[in-house]
């Protein structure tokens, strides 16, 4: 045997001369034509009623906790939030799929997904106040920090999952997109070390319909983003965004296929942001009210609240119940936030080294000499 | 300066077919800071593209437009967000006239409004422009009046050479009258500011409102201060800010970006270099200090500001 027929004894009859045989058929790999609903189908009854109960009572603080970080913003109170309400199931969801050893990428919209995971819902909006860039700590419920720069995120979830498995933890990793990451080189390159490395990690697209104004038809022209998958040899869903039993289970289904070595998966959620971008964005300018009336018909909150009081799973104690925990929740941070926030200037030197670099002390003692002489000044 | 830098996209695109403006969001929405506002409903969606979200994709695409005889001018939503499209801008657009002994100049603009002040969490207020003036092969502009904001921009576009045009973003709702007729200082050329006896102020975009604040409450300490406005980083005009400097003697560089290996500290080095005999005193730096851009409440403790101006400029050892 030559080296020639070494390299291209895989070649099956008939294929192009040099190409190996494709790796296994694509076809197991596209998505469903339709994406997978659970509300309003025979599954439902299939589902934890726990489960269920508990993903209602988690929209529901979610839906009032994006409300009340919205009202921060135009009383000034938070420099900016890009608020996921309409997006409520995905972030639930994403969160509730995870078990408590795996790890959570969050990028800049999913805050709520951040607080559903566990970190304190004050913690979580620090960045979003303008008081730290990142509030809480990562490794307590080990979620990393929201990330800005699009799909920056999605190779780190890769990086730590392979580590995990390199160390034969069971951790999956989960990375949050938007839509208009999705063409950014870094979401490329992430689902393709994934798929090489076989690394347990699920990438969950949420489909907002818009990158700030450009709608997904000037974003990409795939059939679906789940298709984008194929490509790089790992199965692509798509899921109704706004059906939370769909998404958890989706997720959880693409969660222990990873966890036991199947490899990556990319999720793609149809939803809709029916907030503008954020406070700063004029939506508009780029799109009419009876779209966005359309799918505040298709509200994750209200075909939750529909569907779960039809099977009988709804009752108004639970109603009751997961209200009151929403404005509790929308109280704290009513309190918090409208106090002024205690900021200690000299936290900038803090942190940017394990040890600061003499020049970092110098100036370090600079800006401490500002502040004595301006506390002079206002208390001689 | 946001609505002069419309005026100079708009004025190019009519002026000359070759124009291209694409980017993220610059169509229906006229950009974030509405810098395109327009532009589409004038000239279509061929003359100003919105891009699929991919700095790296829009910049790359940018250069092989210009290699087919286009002048593509593109908008970088963010400082930091213009981070993707590096290997495109260092590896290809400043190098390629040079890679190919001339033979493929690239005439591109990209446009990034850049730097703090304006209340921006996170890799929203990255003051770059050191990597960029570190780059051989690329000019670095920065207007800080609204005049210069067009006809920089207007230069730039017409540029045979690629132009990393930074918009000093919180400076984009200044306004002021300008006539777009009125000549302009050309691309390469410094602008004495304001005149005075006593030492003089150098800087660039953001930094320009700051020093001339610092001039104004500096007579009180009885010092008449100059401002030089630099509005090119590359090339450098070394001949009047050498002539500015030498005539005084005493030289402040200010900047808000970070200082260590900043572009103050190349200023500073050239000046002292062409005119050490002519100096009463160091060449002395106030810069942001040397730490990631902080989160918004924290700024104004990172920028530098009158009194950090003022201070330095009692450092210049008068009694010397
Ligand atoms: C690398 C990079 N480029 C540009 C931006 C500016 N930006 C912030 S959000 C956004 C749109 C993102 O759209 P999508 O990914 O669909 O997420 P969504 O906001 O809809 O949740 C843009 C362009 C950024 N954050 N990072």
């Amino acid at each position: 045997m030559t080296v020639l027929d070494h390299r291209h004894h895989t070649a099956v009859p008939g294929w192009l001369p040099g190409a190996t045989a494709p790796r296994s058929d694509p076809a197991p790999l596209l998505p469903d034509a339709s994406p997978v609903r659970v509300l309003g189908t025979p599954e439902l009854e299939k589902y934890d009623p726990a489960l269920l109960r508990e993903l209602y009572r988690r929209l529901v603080v979610g839906r009032r906790y994006n409300q009340q970080a919205t009202t921060l913003t135009k009383q000034g109170r938070l420099a900016v939030y890009p608020a996921s309400t309409g997006q409520e199931a995905c972030q639930v969801a994403a969160a509730l799929a995870l078990g408590e050893q795996d790890w959570l990428f969050p990028s800049y919209r999913d805050t709520l997904a951040v607080v559903s995971r566990g970190v304190d819902p004050l913690e979580a909006l620090t960045l979003l106040r303008g008081n730290a860039h990142t509030g809480y700590d990562p490794l307590a419920t080990r979620t990393a920090p929201l990330c800005t720069p699009l799909a920056t995120q999605a190779p780190h979830a890769v990086g730590l999952a392979h580590a995990a498995r390199l160390g034969g933890d069971p951790v999956v990793a989960l990375a949050l997109l938007g839509d208009g990451g999705t063409s950014e080189g870094d979401f490329h390159e992430a689902l393709n070390f994934a798929a090489v490395l076989n690394a347990p990690v699920v990438f969950l697209v949420q489909n907002n319909g818009y990158a700030i104004s450009v709608p997904l038809t000037a974003q990409s022209a795939a059939p679906t983003l789940a298709h984008k998958a194929v490509g790089y040899g790992i199965p692509g869903r798509l899921v109704d965004g706004n059906d939370a039993p769909a998404v958890h289970s989706v997720l959880t289904e693409a969660v222990e296929r990873a966890r036991t070595g199947g490899g990556p998966t990319l999720v793609e959620a149809l939803t809709y942001r029916v907030e503008a971008h954020t406070n700063a964005d004029d939506a508009t300018r780029y799109r009419d009210d009876t779209e966005v009336a359309a799918w505040r018909e298709h509200d994750p909150v209200l075909l939750m609240e529909r569907h779960l009081r039809r099977i009988g799973l709804l009752d108004d104690a639970l109603v009751q119940e997961s209200a009151e925990e929403a404005e509790a929740l929308a109280a704290r941070m009513r309190a918090e936030f409208h106090a002024d926030a205690e900021l200690d200037p000299m936290a900038l030197f803090a942190h940017v080294y394990a040890e600061p670099t003499p020049q970092l002390r110098e100036q370090a003692a600079q800006l401490s000499a500002e502040l004595a002489a301006e506390a002079e000044v206002q208390h001689p | 300066m946001a609505q002069a830098l419309n005026s100079a996209l708009r004025d190019a695109l009519r002026a000359d077919p070759a124009v291209h403006v694409l980017g993220e969001d610059v169509g229906a929405l006229g950009g974030v800071f509405r810098i395109t506002d327009g532009l589409t409903a004038e000239f279509g969606a061929d003359r100003c593209l919105d891009t699929p979200l991919a700095e790296a994709g829009i910049l790359g695409t940018a250069i092989g437009m210009a290699m087919y005889g286009l002048r593509p001018v593109v908008e970088m939503q963010f400082d930091a967000f213009a981070y993707p499209a590096l290997e495109q801008l260092f590896s290809h657009v400043a190098k390629m006239r040079n890679r190919t002994a001339g033979r493929l100049p690239l005439p591109i603009t990209v446009r990034i409004p850049y730097g703090g002040g304006i209340g921006g969490v996170e890799h929203h207020s990255d003051a770059s422009e050191a990597y960029y003036t570190s780059t051989p092969g690329l000019h670095v502009v920065t207007p800080a009046t609204v005049a210069d904001a067009y006809g920089l921009l207007r230069a730039s576009i017409a540029s045979d050479d690629p132009v990393v045009f930074l918009e000093p973003k919180r400076l984009y709702w200044g306004k002021a009258e300008f006539d777009p007729a009125a000549p302009v200082e050309p691309i390469g050329r410094a602008v004495l500011r304001r005149t005075g006896t006593s030492a003089v102020l150098i800087t660039y975009g953001p930094s320009l409102p700051v020093c001339l604040e610092a001039a104004e409450a500096a007579k009180a300490e009885g010092w008449d201060l100059a401002v030089l406005d630099l509005r090119t980083l590359v090339p450098f005009d070394d001949e009047t800010v050498c002539r500015v400097v030498r005539s005084l003697g005493r030289a402040v560089v200010v900047h808000e970006a970070t200082g260590f290996g900043g572009t103050g500290a190349e200023i500073a080095a050239r000046v002292t270099e062409r005119c050490f005999h002519h100096l009463a005193a160091p060449v002395l730096r106030v810069t942001g200090f040397d730490i990631p851009y902080p989160p918004p409440m924290l700024e104004h403790h990172h920028l530098p500001g009158v009194d950090r101006i003022l201070d330095a400029v009692a450092r210049l050892q008068w009694e010397a």
